[in-house]
């Protein structure tokens, strides 16, 4: 068995052949690889450069691969390529590796400009938003048709969803929320012990923690913990095809699904909250008694005297939409996931960023309409 | 003799502005195994998914004179078993079954319990009813999820990809399955697939998509079709030879 060799045959002026002798073979694949390199660099465009197989005693599966990648590359830079002369073995393994077939030309993607790439962000946000709209109104048609045919809701879940997201969540939420009074507390000391007005920062915790500090801090933990619970649990069921197998039973995945996990979030978020508040006092009241001198009494005292109703309540109402626009979020993008696990990563991740944004939109929106309304 | 069960009329299929399958007709007549094959990627399963209404094309599907999509959010006509079993992982086997029960009947909890203990025993999957779908071997779930469709007594069963990832014995036992309670309850089935041996035990008309015409390219009984097919294409199939390389 003769070693291998190639040979640039010309013919015509575009018009050329390479040839292809005795055994090629993986092993030599590089020298083989090196040589055709040098041998194919010359032709352009219009031109044509055959593979002559008519030498060729015996060519195994890697060299074949070798060679269809080559004429596939050949084609596309315009230069026409084909196998000629090849035996019945060596026709075979060419079929098998799909270099007869023709090759589809590629046309460059142009790159995309950043105008281009804003323009296409900002639809794609837009979108969004018009999905979680669009998806909020079928939840209030859900909830209407709910109205009528009460037993069509999987209520079993609604404990589950209040235990999972509501009693699960209280000692982080209280650990968190007393750091942040406690942390606080303690810049606002350092300030007001210079103006002797120490008995101040109980009007300061009481009224940041119960108005802002306390919803905020609960509902993003809330997004953190079951927010992208949500997200994963339903957009795994989607890529199981257990939303289509609700479906095909005539259960609407609205009303099974996302009504529990939603209701479930707007009755215990408000708790936690008010649990919330309380812990961020607690960590206002250890540094008003350790650094500046108060007493338990005296610091809760002055909470109670500064600290109205309303603050407290305002915070409440705040969590309701805090945990309409979580279960909204996260159920809307668990039950858009596709693309197996990495979409249900990509979802996930989505929910948490869309959630905290949203929180912090609708903290201020509050914020300033409790301010112009004089609330 | 008895009006079709499903009619398809100039169906055509697709995703992403790209079409699977073209301008498509066919009847599936009461009683049959109507089995849908054909190459991978053919739109085998996209079909399947606009006869049960879960997408739409152009074209119009008929189940019972009705369109497929009345199925959603209303009582279903007919059940349906996803290729992976799609059963609800956070509920057990029997919890599974009773669901479609719970939701579209007012029976009491336990004859809920003894209806999907009973489906559960005709599919043979006695004693599996407290067990959890992970804890199932990919025949159990298939089987499972097939007592689920047959919940609420469905004339109708769409089955997709029954054998995939079964072991042989497993896919004869599907197959069985198949054959009798198609034969003792007279339910229709329409099964996507395109193991070979399973379409010749249990199809009694099939439809073989192909890929690259987009249609339809044999309808009729699957073992005629073998036998006497004049398409390269048909022969190739069922016959899992290569398509001769065109000159």
């Amino acid at each position: 068995m003769q070693p291998s060799a190639i040979e640039l045959f010309r013919s015509s002026q575009t018009h050329s052949a390479i040839q292809f002798r005795g055994s090629l073979r993986f092993a030599q694949a590089a020298e083989l690889w090196a040589a055709l390199r040098n041998v194919e660099s010359s032709a352009v465009r219009g031109e044509t450069l055959d593979f002559d197989m008519a030498g060729v005693e015996r060519i195994d599966g890697g060299v074949m691969a070798l060679l269809a990648c080559l004429r596939t590359e050949l084609q596309r830079r315009g230069v026409q390529s084909e196998f000629v002369e090849a035996g019945p073995a060596v026709q075979k393994l060419i079929h098998l590796y799909g270099a007869d077939h023709s090759v589809a030309v590629l046309t460059p993607r142009a790159p995309i400009g950043l105008l281009d790439q804003l323009g296409r962000a900002t639809i794609s946000a837009v979108r969004e938003l018009q999905l979680v709209l669009a998806f909020f109104g079928q939840l209030v048609i859900s909830g209407f048709s709910l109205w009528r045919a009460p037993r069509s809701a999987n209520w079993s879940d609604l404990p589950a969803t209040m235990e999972r997201s509501g009693a699960d969540a209280v000692p982080i939420i209280l650990l968190i929320n007393f750091l942040v009074g406690l942390a606080m507390a303690f810049q606002a000391a350092a300030q007001l012990k210079r103006f002797g007005a120490n008995l101040l920062v109980a009007d300061l915790i009481g009224i940041a923690v119960c108005r802002e500090l306390g919803p905020l801090m609960a509902a993003i933990v809330i997004a953190g913990r079951s927010g992208a619970a949500f997200a994963a649990e339903l957009g795994f069921m989607q890529v199981n095809g257990e939303i289509d197998a609700l479906r095909t039973m005539g259960i609407g995945p609205m009303r099974y699904l996302v009504v529990p996990r939603v209701l479930g979030l707007i009755l215990v978020l408000p708790l936690l909250t008010l649990l919330a508040d309380v812990a961020g006092v607690l960590g206002g009241l250890v540094v008003g008694v350790w650094n500046l001198d108060l007493t338990i009494r005296g610091f809760l005292n002055e909470t109670a005297r500064v600290v109205s109703i309303w603050d407290v309540s305002s915070g409440v109402i705040k969590s309701l939409v805090f945990a309409l626009a979580i279960a909204l979020i996260a159920c809307q993008q668990g039950l858009a996931t596709s693309g197996g696990a990495e979409g249900v990563g990509r979802r996930t991740t989505s929910t948490v960023v869309t959630t905290l944004f949203a929180l912090i939109l609708i903290d201020a929106s509050f914020t300033v309409f409790f301010r112009v309304a004089g609330l | 003799m008895s009006a079709p069960l499903i009619e398809v009329a100039d169906l055509t299929i697709g995703w992403d502005g790209r079409v699977l399958l073209q301008a498509a007709s066919f009847v599936v007549e009461q009683g049959a195994v109507f089995v849908i094959l054909g190459g991978s990627g053919c739109g085998k399963s996209t079909l399947m998914r606009h006869l049960i209404g879960l997408e739409f094309g152009s074209g119009r599907i008929t189940i019972e004179g009705e369109a497929p999509d009345q199925g959603v959010t209303a009582r279903p006509r007919f059940g349906v078993m996803f290729q992976s079993g799609a059963l609800l992982g956070g509920l057990t086997v029997g919890e599974n079954v009773a669901l479609p029960l719970q939701q579209w009947t007012n029976l009491p909890a336990d004859a809920i319990g003894g209806i999907a203990l009973a489906k559960l025993r005709l599919v043979g999957l006695v004693g599996a009813e407290d067990l959890l779908p992970e804890e199932l071997s990919g025949g159990m779930r298939k089987r499972a999820a097939i007592a689920r469709a047959m919940a609420l007594e469905p004339d109708l069963l769409f089955l997709d990809e029954p054998s995939a990832g079964l072991d042989p014995v497993s896919a004869v036992e599907l197959d069985e399955l198949i054959l009798t309670l198609n034969q003792q309850l007279g339910i229709t089935f329409v099964v996507v697939t395109h193991d070979l041996e399973s379409i010749f035990k249990v199809g009694s008309a099939c439809i073989m998509l192909d890929k690259e015409s987009k249609s339809i390219i044999a309808r009729g009984d699957p073992r005629s079709l073998r036998d006497s097919s004049t398409d390269a294409r048909v022969r190739a199939f069922f016959n899992r030879t290569h398509l001769p390389v065109a000159a």
